[in-house]
């Protein structure tokens, strides 16, 4: 089971300003461990954020994003009071949903 | 209705950016030394400028939250939880408890820096084995081990508020003064004291200025910053693990964990840094 995420979200004029960090191994494939054996590619794959029901960003990422990456992004249209959706679905099938309110 | 989106960030690509910069010539020329403060460096100025973007999404929290949850529900064996752990507050007091160590403790008969002490509870309320914790005390890229993360909900537990290492108790004051004393102490094939980098204003290595831990004002930068998020590897770094890494840079044997010596060494840098403001976890390259 993932750990969860952390995420912040707030009006800034009439924008929402949204930002998460997320807990992950985020493994390229390329590293070797202690005993020279490859470590598998473990990696986040994709990512969709909701706000007030309504998709708005869905994204593709790949081994190039570091670990425990961090995400920003403005959304127009939003308002306080709003919920927040996002979830990440990583290459092994592993996901995690969180939630949180703009404030 | 129209939406626009942009993705703002990826940390690993800021920390690309950074290190090519780091490596172009100063575009300012620094401004001529005053007598009293030694001048910030370009090079310094950009670095604070990129640590404060990244203080504000710092993944230390991610740490924390695993340390809190640990703090707050993690039962031992015998039923025993952290909420019987006393920092030197109280049963369970976390809020300020940071930043008042190292101070004596009479129930485990000595002077206890934060790690220290955490450690000693988690062994004596959840039951962990001092051998486990032994084989791995500092993270690496594979495994943040527990009580780092504890160590990490801890620290953030004093965000804001101003460092007041007691020096009530005889054995506080000896840790200081002991403390004090291997900071000067030179030895070594290098023939290095800490003092050789860290004793005197506006020295470095390479483009990395040193604070020189004689200061309040300066001791402060070098206290904040562990525990810290290092994003080389992704993983959390402890007070202790500095202190073991600065034995090594001088070519010292290495201090067994949680030894006298380094809370020493703790208790003399913290108490030079009493009186300023502690701003939770750290973040590094």
């Amino acid at each position: 089971m993932a750990d969860p995420m952390k995420i912040r979200a707030q009006m800034k004029g009439d924008v929402a300003d949204i930002r998460v960090l997320m807990s992950h191994a985020m493994e390229t494939g390329q590293r070797k461990d202690g005993a020279g054996n490859t470590v598998p590619a473990h990696f986040i794959q994709s990512i969709t954020v909701d706000v007030g029901g309504k998709r708005v960003l869905q994204g593709q990422t790949g081994p190039a994003v570091s670990r425990n990456p961090v995400f920003g992004f403005k959304v127009k249209g939003a308002k306080a009071g709003d919920k927040v959706v996002i979830n990440w679905v990583d290459n092994k099938g592993d996901k995690r949903t969180d939630e949180a309110t703009i404030g | 209705m129209k939406q626009r989106t942009s993705t703002l960030l990826a940390v690993a690509a800021l920390t690309a950016a950074f290190a090519a910069h780091a490596q172009q010539p100063a575009k300012k020329t620094a401004p001529p030394a005053k007598a009293a403060a030694p001048a910030k460096s370009a090079i310094t100025e950009e670095f604070e400028k990129f640590r404060e973007v990244l203080e504000e999404d710092n993944p230390a929290e991610l740490f924390e939250a695993k340390g809190e949850d640990i703090w707050k529900n993690r039962k031992g064996p015998d039923g025993g939880s952290m909420a019987q752990c006393d920092l030197g507050l109280g049963a369970g007091v976390v809020k300020g408890a940071y930043v008042q160590m190292p101070r004596w403790f009479a129930d485990a008969g000595q002077v206890m820096d934060a790690e220290r002490r955490v450690v000693h509870c988690m062994m004596k309320y959840l039951g962990y084995k001092e051998a486990d914790i032994r084989k791995q005390p500092f993270s690496n890229v594979n495994k943040t081990p527990d009580h780092v993360s504890v160590i990490t909900y801890v620290a953030a537990q004093s965000r804001n508020m101003k460092i007041a290492a007691p020096q009530k108790h005889p054995k506080e004051k000896e840790a200081y003064n002991v403390g004090k004393e291997i900071f000067a102490f030179r030895g070594g094939p290098y023939d290095f004291s800490c003092a050789t980098c860290h004793g005197a204003d506006g020295m470095r290595i390479r483009t990395q200025d040193l604070p020189n831990l004689r200061k309040p004002d300066q001791a402060i930068r070098a206290y904040q910053g562990w525990p810290g998020y290092r994003m080389t590897g992704g993983f959390m770094l402890t007070q202790q693990w500095r202190m073991n890494d600065c034995f090594r840079q001088q070519r010292f044997p290495e201090p067994s964990y949680l030894s006298d010596s380094v809370t020493a060494l703790l208790a003399y840098m913290t108490v030079t840094a009493n009186g300023q403001v502690y701003k939770g976890p750290g973040i590094k390259r």
